[in-house]
C-alpha cells in the first residue's frame, strides 16, 4: 500500500535547491504594461522553485513532509527561509568551508550524503539546471550516488499507488513515466508557478528552528572527496565572448514612420530583396 | 556505487568514444554531429574512435553509423535496452568503460545524453563538462572542453586532469555532421553486460509525440520570426504566422511563450533549446534572457521589436523598432505587401544571398 | 495553525506603536505588513510632532533616525507668481515634547518596528492581510489566503486610510469623495550644505512651510515644504471633491506647484527622487467612526485620527498616541474577562487620556472651515494684493492700511460681515 494512503507515515519529500544570483530584470509585463523591476541580488535558482512547487502540491494532496536542502554557504539561508515561508516543513544547509569549488561529482556526493542523513524518504526533486553553472548534473548525478530510479525534465509528478508517476518532456514527445518510491525527478522550469510565501509560513521562519546547519562531519563526508581539489574537473580559464558587432540601427516613433525606416535599412542592407 | 578513479597513471585510457542515440531506424542529427567532431579528436590523439550503440536490434543503425567515420561500434543488444531508461544504460557504459578504459567520452547533450551523462559520472567519478561547443587538446593532451557559461556571455574551459575518461556532453547544431559514406568499412563489435529485469526500474507508460509542424523547420530557414510573452495570447501568434508568410521564414518562440502552451515545444530556441543560425532572426516581444540568447546570438541579423526600450535584446541587435508590436507588426506586413505590388501569397521576400 | 494573543494589522506609526505596547505588556503579538519592510508603501511629508513619542519611548531621540528639528515655522500665502510669507523662529520649537522633527517614513517606520520587536513583537513583512477571520460575529484572527490565517484574541487594525479591512469588519461606512483629500509629495535631493544655507539652518535644524493661495490653484487643500538632512519634502493635500470638480489631476496641481517662484527659491537645482501620492481621511471627530467591536479595535488614519488644518497637519502622532491607547485598552479588557465589544469600548477613555480625542475635538471645525473656499483662494490673494500695494514704492501716494483692506475686500466681493466672520471662525478653530 502506498505511503500515501496508509496512515503508517508520511511521505517525505525532499527539495534541493540551490541559491543563485538573480537575473537582472527591467522589463514591461505585456499582462499589466507596466515595468517590472525586481532587482534582488539572489534567488532560488528558479526550476528549484518549481520542484518546490510540485512537493508543495503533493502535500496539499498527501499527508508529506517537505525538506528543502542545499549545500552553500550561509547567505543559502535566506533561500531556505524563502521555501520554508512557501510551505516546506523544514531546511537543511549542508554548510562547510571545505566544499569551496566543488564540482557537480562532489555536489552530487555531499548532497547524496545529506540526503542519507536525513533518511526516510520517499521522493526527491531537483531543478533542471541551474541559471548560474547550468550543467544539470547535479540531479542525475544524486540519483547514481544513491542507486535510485530517476525521471529526468518532469513538468509534473503525482503520487500513485506507492509509485511516483512523472510526465517528462522528451525531444520526441512528453513521456508518462513510472517508477516505485524512492525515486528522483529532475523538474523543468517555468512548469508551474511557484505559490508565494505564507503568513504562517514566515511566522513559523521568525519563531526559529526550522533550517538545520550542518558540517561535513556532522554528516560524515569523506573531506578526501569534495572541495575544489577533489573536483574532477576544474574551470580553466573563462574567455569572454566577442560577439561581432551589431549594427544597432533602432527606430522609434510612429508605427508608419518607424517600419518604412525599417524597411529601407533592411533592403539597404541587403537583408531582404525589395 | 562508485568507482573514484585516482589515476597515477592515465596511459591505460585510450580511444574516443561517441555514445549513440537512433531513433526510428536512423541516427539522431545530434550523434552524427558528434561522429564528426569524434572523429577530429580521434585523430589529434591518434586513437580510434568507438561509437556505443546499446539497444535492441541495433545492427543496421549500427552500419549506418560507422558510415559516418566510426572505426567501431560496440553494440549491446538487450531487451531492456529498447527504450532508453536511465539505471540500465548507465549501468552498460559505466561496465564498458571500466572494461575498455576509453580516454574521451561524448554524449550528445540531448534530454537522454545529460540524463545519462549526469548519472555515469557521479558512478564513475570523472569529470563531466555540460553544454560544450568546442574542443582541443591542451600541450599535456588533456581535452580541453569549452562550453558556453553565463548564458553564452563567456565560453569555460573545462579540464579534467586527473581523471579519466574525461567525459563531455555536445551542444547540438555546433558542430556539422559528416557526409555518410555507405562504402566506409568498421568493426561491429557485440559486448553483453549483465542486465536484470529489475535494471528496469522506470516504466514508460504512455507517449506523446508532438505534432510536427508541417512548415519550415526553424533551424532550417533562412529568416525566422520569432514569439515571446509579449504576444500576450497564442491566437497572436496568427500576426507572426502572416509577416513569417511574406518573407518566406520560419516561426519559434522563446521559452516562456512555449511553456504558456502557446506553440509546440519543438519551437523553442535557446539554451534548453533549439540553436538556429538564420540570415535574419527577428524577434518579436521577446525580452532577451540569456537563456534565449544561446540560442539565436549567432544570427546572422537580428531584428528585434520590443515595447520597452530598455529591453536586454536591443543589445544585440542590428536593427529595432521599439513599439508595440500589435501595431509594428502589422504594418509590417502592410507595407511589404505594397513593396510587392499588394500580391503577398507569391512574391516573397527573398535573403538578398539567395537571389 | 500559528496562534497569537493579538494581531496588529499595519507596521505605520499607529500599528507598531500598538505591537510596542502589547508586547511590552505581555501580549503575544504578530505585527503584519504588506510592504516589503516598514514605511516603503507610505509616503510622507516629513514633520512628526513629538509627543506621543516620549510617551511610549521616553528615550526615543536617542536612536530615533530625525531628520532635522524643525526650529524655523513658515506659513506662505502664494498668487500667480508673488508670495507673502509669515516666520516664526525659535530655538525653543526643537526642545522637549512640543518638539517636531522631520524624518523619512521609510527610515521612521523601520525603526518603530524594530523597537516593537525589541518589545517581542513578531514582525512579518511582505504579506498583505486580505481580511479578518470572523466567526459567530467575532474577530477570530486574520485571513491571507483560505488556507493561510492566524489566530488571535484580539485584532489591532492600523491599516491607514485605505481603512479596507476597517469597512469588512462593519465599523466604518465607505469613505465619500468630500471626505478624502489626496496628497502627494515629492522627495527633491540636495546637499546637506546647501540646505542649511539656503534655508539658514545648523546642523541638525531643520525648517517647515505650509502655502496656501495658489498653492493648490485655489482649490481647498494647501502645500508643504520640510527640510530633511539632504532632501526636501515637498507635497500638497488637495480636497478630492474639488479636484473631480475642476477636473485637475494632482500631478498637475503639484507641477504648478513646484514650479512657483517662491518654491523654486528653495528647491532650486536639487533633483526630484520620489513621487508618491496618497489618500488622506478628512475626518474630524464629528465622523469618527466605531472604532472597537468584539475582538477588534481600529487606530491611527483608519480611524480618521488627523488634523489637517491647513497650517498643521498631524497624523502620526495621534497614530503613535491611540496605537499606545490600543495597547492599554486590550490589556484592560483581558482584566475584565476579556476582548468582548463591551470589554474594549474603554479604548475611548484611554484616547481621551492620551489626548488624542480631546485634540480631535478642538480642531472639529477645522474641516469645516477647511470647506470655506475664501480661505484658500480669496483671502490669499486679498493679502499678496494688500501686500504688493505695501510694498511697491513709486512716488505715488500712500494710503491707510484698513483703507486698502476694505478696498480689496470689496475688489474680492466679500462682503464685511463675512469677513469678520471667517476671521472669527479661523480664530476659533485654530
Ligand atoms: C562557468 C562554470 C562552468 C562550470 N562547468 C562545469 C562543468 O562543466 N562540469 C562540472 O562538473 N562542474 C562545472 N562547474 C561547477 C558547478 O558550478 C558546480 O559543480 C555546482 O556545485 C553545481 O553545478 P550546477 O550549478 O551546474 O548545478 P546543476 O547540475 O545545473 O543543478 C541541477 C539541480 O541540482 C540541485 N543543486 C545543484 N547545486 C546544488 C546545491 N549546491 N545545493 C542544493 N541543490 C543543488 C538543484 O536542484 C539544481 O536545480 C562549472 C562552474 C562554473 C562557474
Ligand atoms: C533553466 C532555464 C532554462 C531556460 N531556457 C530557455 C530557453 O531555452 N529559451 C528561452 O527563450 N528561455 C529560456 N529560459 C527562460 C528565460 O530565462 C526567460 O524567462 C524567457 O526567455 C523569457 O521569455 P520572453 O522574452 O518571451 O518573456 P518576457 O521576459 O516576459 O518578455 C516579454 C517581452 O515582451 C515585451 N512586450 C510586452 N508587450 C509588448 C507589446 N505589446 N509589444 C512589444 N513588446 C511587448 C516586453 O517588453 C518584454 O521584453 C530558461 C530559463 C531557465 C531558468
Ligand atoms: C501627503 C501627506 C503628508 C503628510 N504629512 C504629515 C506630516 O507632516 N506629519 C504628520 O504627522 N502626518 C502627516 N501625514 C499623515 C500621516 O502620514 C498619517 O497620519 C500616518 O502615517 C498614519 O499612520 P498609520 O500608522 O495610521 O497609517 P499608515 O502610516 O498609513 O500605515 C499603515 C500601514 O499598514 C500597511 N497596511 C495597509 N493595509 C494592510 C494590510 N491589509 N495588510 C498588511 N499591511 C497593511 C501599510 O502598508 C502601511 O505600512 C501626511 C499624509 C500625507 C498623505
Amino acid at each position: 500500500m502506498s505511503p500515501a494512503d496508509s496512515n503508517a507515515r508520511p511521505l517525505r519529500i525532499l527539495v534541493c535547491i540551490k541559491q543563485v544570483p538573480k537575473a537582472q530584470e527591467l522589463q514591461v509585463d505585456p499582462v499589466t504594461q507596466t515595468l517590472k523591476r525586481v532587482g534582488v541580488p539572489s534567488e532560488i535558482n528558479p526550476p528549484d522553485a518549481n520542484a518546490l512547487e510540485i512537493a508543495l502540491t503533493l502535500k496539499d494532496r498527501h499527508a508529506a513532509e517537505v525538506v528543502v536542502l542545499s549545500m552553500g554557504p550561509t547567505s543559502f539561508d535566506e533561500s531556505l527561509e524563502r521555501a520554508v515561508a512557501m510551505g516546506a516543513d523544514r531546511a537543511v544547509l549542508l554548510t562547510d568551508r571545505i566544499l569551496g569549488g566543488s564540482d557537480t561529482v562532489p555536489t552530487a556526493y555531499a548532497l547524496s550524503e545529506t540526503i542519507q542523513k536525513i533518511g526516510g524518504y520517499d521522493l526527491i526533486l531537483t531543478g533542471e539546471e541551474t541559471t548560474d553553472a547550468s550543467t544539470g548534473h547535479v540531479g542525475p548525478g544524486i540519483a547514481g550516488h544513491l542507486d535510485l530510479p530517476q525521471i529526468t525534465y518532469v513538468s509534473e509528478v503525482r503520487i500513485v499507488d506507492g509509485t511516483v508517476r512523472a510526465r517528462r518532456t522528451a525531444e520526441d514527445g512528453t513521456e508518462w513515466w513510472q517508477t516505485a518510491m524512492p525515486s528522483l525527478c529532475t523538474v523543468n522550469f517555468g512548469c508551474n508557478k511557484p505559490r508565494s510565501p505564507t503568513l504562517t509560513g514566515k511566522i513559523r521562519v521568525k519563531r526559529g528552528g526550522v533550517i538545520a546547519h550542518w558540517s561535513c562531519a556532522d554528516v560524515g563526508i569523506d573531506p578526501k572527496k569534495v572541495g575544489l581539489l577533489n573536483s574532477p574537473t576544474i574551470v580553466a580559464k573563462v574567455d569572454t565572448i566577442r560577439l561581432p558587432p551589431r549594427a544597432g540601427h533602432i527606430f522609434s516613433g510612429e508605427p508608419k514612420e518607424t517600419v518604412r525606416a525599417l524597411l529601407e535599412a533592411l533592403i539597404r542592407d541587403r537583408v531582404i530583396a525589395p | 556505487m562508485t568507482d573514484g578513479h585516482g589515476l597515477e597513471d592515465k596511459s591505460h585510457f585510450r580511444g574516443v568514444w561517441v555514445f549513440l542515440e537512433g531513433r526510428a531506424g536512423h541516427l539522431r542529427d545530434v550523434s552524427t554531429q558528434l561522429i564528426g567532431e569524434g572523429r577530429r579528436l580521434a585523430d589529434l590523439r591518434g586513437t580510434p574512435l568507438t561509437g556505443i550503440l546499446p539497444g535492441k536490434g541495433v545492427d543496421a543503425l549500427a552500419e549506418q553509423a560507422i558510415g559516418y567515420g566510426l572505426d567501431r561500434v560496440i553494440v549491446v543488444d538487450d531487451p531492456i535496452l529498447e527504450i532508453y531508461r536511465s539505471r540500465p544504460y548507465a549501468q552498460v557504459m559505466a561496465q564498458l568503460i571500466r572494461r575498455h578504459k576509453p580516454e574521451i567520452v561524448l554524449f550528445g547533450a540531448s534530454k537522454n545524453g545529460r540524463d545519462l551523462g549526469g548519472r555515469l559520472h557521479a558512478i564513475l567519478e570523472t569529470g563531466l563538462a555540460a553544454d560544450c561547443v568546442k574542443f582541443d587538446i591542451d600541450a599535456e593532451g588533456n581535452l580541453d572542453m569549452i562550453r558556453p557559461s553565463f548564458g553564452g556571455k563567456s565560453l569555460a574551459h573545462i579540464l579534467c586532469k586527473k581523471h579519466r575518461p574525461q567525459m563531455a556532453s555536445v551542444r547540438r547544431n555546433v558542430f556539422v555532421a559528416p557526409p555518410h559514406n555507405p562504402e566506409r568499412r568498421g568493426e561491429i563489435v557485440r559486448e553483453v553486460v549483465e542486465l536484470s529485469p529489475q535494471d528496469a526500474d522506470a516504466t514508460l507508460l504512455e507517449f506523446e509525440e508532438f505534432t510536427k509542424e508541417g512548415g519550415l523547420r526553424p533551424e532550417e530557414a533562412d529568416i525566422v520570426v520569432s514569439g515571446g510573452y509579449g504576444l500576450a495570447d497564442p491566437k497572436n501568434f496568427a500576426l507572426l504566422q502572416e509577416l513569417a508568410d511574406r518573407l518566406g521564414g520560419a516561426i519559434a518562440a522563446s521559452r516562456k511563450a512555449v511553456d504558456s502552451g502557446w506553440v509546440p515545444k519543438t519551437l523553442q530556441v535557446g539554451q534548453t533549446g533549439m540553436t538556429v543560425r538564420p540570415k535574419l532572426y527577428i524577434a518579436v516581444g521577446i525580452s532577451g534572457a540569456v537563456q534565449h540568447l544561446a540560442g539565436m546570438q549567432e544570427a546572422e541579423k537580428i531584428l528585434v521589436i520590443n515595447i520597452d526600450p530598455k529591453a536586454p535584446l536591443f543589445e544585440i541587435a542590428d536593427y529595432g523598432i521599439v513599439g508595440d508590436l500589435f501595431e509594428i507588426v502589422p504594418e509590417l506586413v502592410r507595407q511589404l505587401d505594397a513593396l510587392k505590388g499588394g500580391d503577398a501569397s507569391d512574391r516573397r521576400a527573398v535573403p538578398a544571398e539567395a537571389r | 495553525m500559528e496562534r497569537f494573543d493579538a494581531i496588529v494589522v499595519g507596521a505605520g506609526p499607529a500599528g507598531s506603536a500598538a505591537a510596542l505596547t502589547l508586547a511590552r505588556k505581555g501580549f503575544s503579538t504578530l505585527l503584519v505588513e504588506r510592504g516589503r519592510s516598514p514605511g516603503v508603501k507610505g509616503m510622507f511629508g516629513g514633520r512628526i510632532y513629538s509627543w506621543a513619542l516620549h510617551d511610549l519611548l521616553p528615550d526615543w531621540a536617542k536612536d530615533c533616525p530625525v531628520e532635522r528639528y524643525v526650529v524655523h515655522e513658515n506659513m506662505a500665502f502664494l498668487a500667480e507668481d508673488t508670495a507673502l510669507t509669515i516666520s516664526f523662529d525659535s530655538p525653543k520649537l526643537g526642545e522637549g515634547r512640543s518638539a517636531s522633527f522631520t524624518a523619512l517614513r521609510a527610515k521612521f517606520d523601520s525603526w518603530l518596528a524594530k523597537k516593537a520587536q525589541e518589545a517581542g513583537a513578531v514582525l512579518v513583512t511582505g504579506i498583505r492581510v486580505d481580511g479578518l477571520w470572523q466567526e459567530d460575529g467575532r474577530i477570530r484572527g486574520v485571513l491571507v489566503a483560505p488556507n493561510d490565517r492566524v489566530a488571535a484574541d484580539v485584532v489591532v487594525i492600523a491599516e491607514g486610510a485605505t481603512s479596507v479591512l476597517t469597512r469588512s469588519a462593519g465599523l466604518k461606512a465607505d469613505l465619500e469623495p468630500r471626505e478624502v483629500s489626496v496628497g502627494v509629495k515629492e522627495t527633491i535631493e540636495l546637499p546637506a550644505e546647501a540646505i542649511q544655507e539656503r534655508f539658514g539652518l545648523g546642523d541638525k535644524e531643520g525648517a517647515a512651510f505650509v502655502f496656501a493661495g495658489q498653492a493648490s490653484l485655489g482649490l481647498r487643500g494647501g502645500g508643504f515644504l520640510y527640510t530633511n538632512q539632504s532632501t526636501i519634502s515637498l507635497g500638497l493635500v488637495v480636497s478630492s471633491e474639488d479636484l473631480a470638480r475642476e477636473k485637475v489631476e494632482i500631478q498637475e496641481v503639484q507641477t504648478r506647484f513646484r514650479m512657483h517662484p517662491a518654491v523654486q527659491r528653495w528647491i532650486r537645482g536639487g533633483k526630484v527622487t520620489e513621487y508618491s501620492a496618497h489618500l488622506v481621511p478628512e475626518l474630524g471627530a464629528g465622523m469618527m467612526p466605531r472604532l472597537w467591536g468584539d475582538g477588534v479595535l481600529v487606530a491611527g488614519d483608519a480611524a480618521g485620527f488627523l488634523i489637517n488644518n491647513g497650517y498643521t497637519f498631524r497624523g502620526v502622532d495621534l497614530a503613535i498616541a491611540s496605537g499606545i491607547a490600543a495597547g492599554e485598552a486590550v490589556e484592560a479588557a483581558r482584566a475584565a474577562g476579556g476582548p468582548r465589544a463591551a470589554n474594549l469600548q474603554v479604548y475611548e477613555k484611554f484616547l481621551r487620556s492620551r489626548n488624542v480625542l480631546p485634540d480631535l475635538e478642538r480642531f472639529r471645525r477645522a474641516p469645516l472651515y477647511m470647506k470655506n473656499e475664501r480661505l484658500f483662494d480669496v483671502y490669499p490673494r486679498m493679502l499678496l494684493e494688500i501686500a504688493e500695494r505695501l510694498y511697491t514704492v513709486d512716488g505715488s501716494g500712500k494710503e491707510r492700511l484698513a483703507d486698502i483692506v476694505l478696498r480689496e475686500a470689496g475688489a474680492a466681493e466679500v462682503p464685511k460681515w463675512k469677513l469678520l466672520l471667517d476671521l472669527l471662525q479661523g480664530a476659533r478653530s485654530m
